[in-house]
């Protein structure tokens, strides 16, 4: 399609404008996916020929280093402690010898089982001395995975520290053929609050970010490989093993297995609900939050503490109790029913949470009032940013309120609030507490039950996660893979909006 | 010299309405006392009485003249709200023409008035309508009433308050510098239209207002009702009483608040400080692994955090810290992960000049000493702010905690343990227990939250701007 210069765009009536833009839009997204392709190869061929750099100061170093350094290449930290660096020498030693002793006595024994995952289930043989069954746990599939992965970090770790190893060498000798001293064990200790103050302070968290968030999602992505579930993970039967892309398959297939609907078709259910709800709640919040934090500060208004603080009780009182209280409002025997039943407005009770469409808007209204107060905070802040001199002049231009929310106030909140409404976008849809609380993901929809249990129509694929991970099957397998999906999703949407912000460019332009 | 402004209407206007609140809360209790030593009688009476005033028709239930009533009703309250708004408007034109002569106003104020009279007298038709004259319509009329003249009250109530400070004001400006105040003259200015849409928007806060809080004034007094524990179409108690909350004592629920309790300082403690030194580093070290580290964390964030679950149990489990000592587990899995949580945090140390730092650098501090004597002093907002939201996450946590203490009653946190009481074979008896645990749980956070709100603004704010 023909691209129009800027006066030709003018020139153009207003809803050709639109079209205009509509379609140039559809137009670019070849060549935005295309630059985005691009940008991986680049990024795949930077991190090869970086990989190939790092092999090459390796020989390199090796070739050109004195007999200390050639050392350290099998005893690390040799090369520091025969120059004198005693703090580190022995530092490197001691991860080394760690790393040994833990490979010979665990490491290399999860590692071979990690193919197979484990040949030899529990056995249950009579014990003549204690004189009853005894059980005997042989191989462990999930700590066979899970140790083989923590196996293959400390490797990986291991190898790091070796290129450190390495580097400190060439950098050593370096330093020492160009006549200066190297740093002593105090100096290093002291950089520690100093020029490598972020490594001391970066220690703690990373760990824990490593230990608790890395590794367990790494461990859950593998078991989408395997058929870890329910009845592979007990007193009688604790292997499992691998299976490939199988579980992907099941999930991405149309056929039905094992009883109920197809995985693929529940799945397309449940994601367009999910899309549709994170749609609604993050726009309901976002407008009305803004109106109202335009209507609490607008000139003239009494008491805006007060409002302000009301509205904020939904965020102070822990949603468990609100959420719960509410669902319970309006339930069959509610409050709200019975309110309306005493009136005789109705003769009988609204079904809130029996009918789909029902319980779908409702989730979204009840959203709205959990949500609206943190919108209106944000916005309070961000309106109070506007130059006042941008109302002032707009009004003497004529401008109605209208226009001056169309033109100004919309356009700056937008802009500042880009990033944080491609957020809340995601962690709507992540939303558990709202829909587990309120609704537990009912009313049940029994056509679009799997063989890994029951559904409901305001399940999204977050609580589904849940309810294939506690339910009565515990099909971990499948509950990893929609766990992928859910971060394919997200990812797609996050790559292409992000890509859309004008805000998100430059971060350190805000400094 | 200007004279010195009187306080006493001020005074009078509250007086006044704390009268009238006092009148009509008596009343109400009268009334109620009443009721339920005599519950037939003066329910007919009042009921006979409803009837003559508005209805000619013989009573049937779906009689059409209800729904006519309730039409007319309808009408009439628009046109009495109509009438209202017009008379104001009037009114304030008056006002803002600094009318001297009196009877200027009057137009104005009969307008006013017979909107008034037309939209409450219609207003009540309309709800005998919709009512069809029930028993329950009757009470409806009474807490109306009631509730008309709360309004009444606490408009005088704040008006005097208003006065007062505004005299106050006054009268400390003429003490100190000899002359009023300079915006004593401001709000004569106003439109009609200006005073249109205050009244809308203030109209629609009070609604708004009301919205937010009918929940929790309903937990509250169904936290007092002790003549069932089932949950009920109703919401004032018929008795009152503080059964649940002795109840409560009896049960598992000091040990699930104590958790709870132990968990959230423990959390907010060690939260904070992981959350600070990430977010610190990545704010003002320049690193190579930084980007990298930026956006890998933002990926893994894109992983639902409940995919760990099903592992840190496991794990747990093997090291002993699942069901009764669910505790120490779970402040391990939520201030393991939390390094993840550093955007808002980063934000506000983005908008602390770099600066400092660099003076403080050249006068010889080590970065160290910058964090500590420099930085930390000036985000002491956002080490509140994370503070906070440390301390309230356990309160409310759920998913984690209910798969880690796995049924196991000693091991729970208050959210999972109320919860348990909401399942269907405990609601019947344990349901307004349930509220007055929510009603305890509540109470010390609120509070907390609201003594601290400054701060979460400003984290709030700082965190969506810099996404």
């Amino acid at each position: 399609m023909r691209k129009y210069s800027d006066v030709e765009y003018l020139k153009l009536s207003k809803s050709k404008r639109f079209l205009y833009r509509f379609l140039s839009f559809f137009a670019g997204i070849p060549g935005a996916v295309w630059g985005f392709i691009k940008k991986i190869g680049l990024a795949v061929k930077g991190g090869v020929s970086a990989v190939g750099n790092e092999f090459k100061d390796v020989f390199t170093t090796f070739k050109n280093g004195d007999w200390k350094t050639r050392l350290s290449y099998l005893i690390m930290g040799f090369g520091c402690l025969a120059r004198g660096q005693i703090l580190r020498g022995l530092l490197f030693l001691l991860f080394e010898i760690v790393f040994i002793i833990y490979m010979v006595v665990a490491g290399a024994h999860w590692l071979s089982l990690l193919p197979t995952l484990g040949t030899k289930g529990p056995s249950v043989e009579y014990n003549a001395v204690y004189d009853q069954y005894v059980t005997t746990y042989n191989d462990n599939s999930f700590k066979i995975l899970l140790y083989g992965v923590l196996t293959i970090f400390f490797i990986i770790a291991f190898i790091y520290t070796w290129r450190v190893n390495v580097k400190q060498n060439r950098i050593a000798e370096g330093i020492l053929k160009s006549g200066k001293k190297l740093k002593s064990g105090r100096d290093d200790l002291r950089s520690l609050v100093d020029d490598n103050f972020h490594k001391t302070l970066l220690a703690l968290p990373l760990t824990g970010i490593i230990i608790f968030t890395v590794l367990p999602i790494v461990f859950m992505i593998l078991v989408a490989f395997t058929n870890y579930d329910g009845s592979h993970d007990g007193y009688y039967n604790n292997l499992f093993t691998w299976v490939g892309l199988d579980n992907f398959n099941t999930m991405l297939s149309w056929e039905a297995a094992g009883g109920g609907q197809s995985y693929a078709a529940t799945f397309g259910e449940i994601l367009s609900w999910t899309l549709i709800w994170a749609f609604f709640a993050t726009f309901s919040n976002y407008f009305l939050g803004m109106l109202v934090a335009m209507m609490i500060n607008k000139k003239g208004v009494y008491l805006k503490k007060v409002w302000r603080t009301i509205l904020v009780m939904t965020i102070a009182i822990p949603q468990f109790i609100s959420l719960l209280y509410v669902s319970k409002m309006f339930a069959k025997n509610g409050i709200v029913n019975g309110a309306l039943l005493d009136l005789n407005l109705i003769t009988k009770p609204l079904p809130f949470w029996e009918k789909a469409g029902w319980a779908r808007v409702m989730v979204i209204l009840i959203n709205i009032w959990i949500g609206i107060p943190y919108l209106m905070l944000i916005a309070t802040g961000i309106l109070m940013n506007i130059p006042a001199d941008l109302y002032e002049s707009a009004k003497i231009d004529g401008a109605s309120g209208w226009q001056q929310y169309r033109k100004i106030t919309l356009p700056y909140m937008l802009f500042v609030t880009g990033p944080y409404l491609l957020t809340s976008f995601t962690s709507n849809m992540n939303n558990f507490n709202v829909i587990y609380l309120l609704t537990g993901g009912a009313p049940t929809n029994s056509a679009a039950s799997t063989a890994a249990g029951s559904v409901g129509y305001t399940d999204l694929l977050i609580t589904w996660l849940f309810k294939i991970t506690t339910g009565p099957e515990a099909q971990y397998y499948m509950a990893s893979v929609v766990g992928i999906m859910v971060f394919v999703v997200v990812a797609v949407i996050s790559l292409i909006v992000y890509n859309l912000l004008p805000s998100v460019k430059n971060e350190e332009d805000f400094q | 010299m200007n004279k010195k402004k009187s306080y006493s209407p001020a005074l009078v206007s509250i007086l006044i309405g704390v009268v009238l609140c006092g009148l009509v809360f008596g009343l109400l209790f009268l009334v109620r006392n009443t009721l339920k030593a005599n519950d037939t009688g003066i329910v007919q009476m009042a009921q006979t009485i409803g009837r003559k005033i508005v209805d000619p028709y013989p009573i049937n239930p779906d009689h059409i003249g209800a729904v006519l009533l309730s039409l007319l009703g309808a009408i009439m309250l628009v046109v009495g709200a109509a009438l209202i708004i017009s008379g104001i408007a009037k009114l304030f034109e008056a006002i803002a023409e600094n009318e001297r002569n009196m009877m200027s106003y009057v137009p104005g104020a009969l307008m006013l008035l017979c909107g008034a009279v037309i939209a409450y007298g219609f207003a009540k038709a309309l709800l005998l309508g919709v009512t069809r004259f029930s028993t329950e319509g009757m009470y409806v009329h009474l807490f109306i009433d009631a509730g008309i003249l709360l309004i009444i009250a606490a408009l005088l109530i704040g008006m005097g308050c208003s006065r007062l400070v505004r005299a106050q004001k006054y009268n400390r400006s003429v003490k100190i510098y000899g002359m009023p105040p300079a915006d004593v003259n401001r709000s004569m200015g106003l439109k009609a239209s200006n005073l249109i849409s205050g009244i809308g928007i203030h109209t629609l806060l009070v609604i708004m207002s009301v919205v937010w809080l009918i929940p929790f004034v309903c937990i509250i007094l169904q936290s007092f009702r002790v003549e069932t524990a089932m949950p009920v179409g109703y919401v004032l108690p018929k008795t009152w009483g503080f059964g649940n909350y002795t109840g409560l004592l009896k049960t598992d629920f000091p040990k699930w608040y104590l958790n709870t309790f132990i968990m959230a300082l423990v959390v907010a403690v060690l939260q904070t400080i992981i959350v600070l030194c990430m977010s610190y580093v990545l704010s003002r070290f320049r690193f190579k692994m930084r980007k990298p580290l930026m956006s890998f964390m933002l990926i893994l964030g894109m992983f639902p955090g409940m995919l760990t679950m099903i592992i840190l149990y496991r794990v747990l489990k093997d090291l002993g810290l699942t069901q009764a000592n669910a505790v120490p587990g779970l402040i391990l899995v939520y201030i393991a992960s939390s390094g993840m949580g550093y955007y808002v945090s980063k934000g506000f140390f983005d908008t602390i000049p770099k600066s400092l730092d660099e003076a403080a650098c050249m006068d010889g501090a080590t970065k160290a000493q910058v964090l500590f004597r420099i930085i930390l002093p000036l985000a002491k907002p956002i080490v509140i702010y994370t503070i906070l939201t440390a301390f309230m996450a356990p309160w409310g946590d759920f998913v984690f905690a209910r798969y880690i203490s796995m049924n196991t009653s000693a091991g729970m946190n208050v959210a999972v343990g109320l919860n348990s009481w909401l399942s269907l074979d405990q609601i019947n008896s344990h349901y307004t227990m349930f509220c007055a645990g929510g009603v305890v749980v509540a109470i010390p956070v609120t509070i907390l939250f609201l003594c601290l709100q400054r701060y979460y603004v400003e984290g709030v704010t700082g965190g969506a701007v810099k996404g």
